[in-house]
């Protein structure tokens, strides 16, 4: 099994939980990893793919004429 | 033939390579491309269209491995046209590997590195994240007249 990166050192997968998620929208696509020791939280990684950003929010700035 | 109003389509692109100057003066680093950075914002921040340098207000703090200043922008594709927009995107993903954030975080400001004052570029906004001894990584939109990082339609 691979190793894990943690809160606590490497750690092997076998010995955490895992939980995975994804966000999929107009604007981004997401996708996330959680690694649990119990309820403890011990890894968290997550991967945004930019889409396209919406008019009138935060990238209006960078688009021009519009 | 008729006579058609238009902002000239190259003009958008040398827009974007500083060629045109409309202000009363023009303060330039260097005479080579500029260097660009990309900073993470809490969540709980306020940045936004009224930015006009980088500064740390509401950035990660650097700890968990991440390095105030953010990280370096790859720019290997130029400036073009696609279509009448001129766009640019950067040319790799950002990423920050062994990161714990400190906090929630739901922003990446954009900024010209190679100015003296750090000049704001952009803020582009996401899902609000929360890394620990992880990796995030920020992949970059197509590079197209809809989707460009930066476009000048």
């Amino acid at each position: 099994m691979p190793l894990i990166q943690t809160t606590h050192g490497e750690m092997d997968e076998s010995l955490l939980t895992k939980r995975e998620g994804t966000i999929d929208n107009d604007n981004e696509l997401t996708t996330w990893v959680e690694y649990y020791i119990g309820d403890e939280l011990v890894h968290r990684s997550a991967h945004v793919t930019l889409k396209k950003w919406p008019d009138g929010l935060g990238a209006l700035s960078a688009v021009f004429g519009q | 033939m008729a006579n058609s109003q238009a902002f000239c389509s190259q003009a958008k692109v040398d827009l974007m390579n500083g060629l045109h100057a409309f202000g009363a003066s023009v303060i330039r680093a260097g005479t080579t491309k500029d260097s660009f950075k990309a900073a993470l914002y809490l969540a709980s921040a306020s940045r936004g269209a009224a930015d006009t340098v980088y500064n740390t207000t509401g950035e990660l703090a650097g700890t968990g491995n991440y390095t105030q200043g953010g990280t370096a922008v790859t720019n290997a594709t130029a400036p073009t046209l696609d279509g009448t927009t001129a766009i640019w995107t950067p040319s790799a993903s950002l990423s920050w590997a062994a990161l714990t954030s400190s906090g929630a975080f739901d922003a990446m400001l954009l900024y010209n590195d190679t100015s003296a004052t750090d000049l704001a570029v952009a803020v582009f906004t996401f899902g609000s994240q929360n890394i620990v001894a992880g990796t995030f990584t920020l992949t970059m939109p197509v590079n197209a007249a809809a989707t460009a990082l930066l476009r000048i339609a």
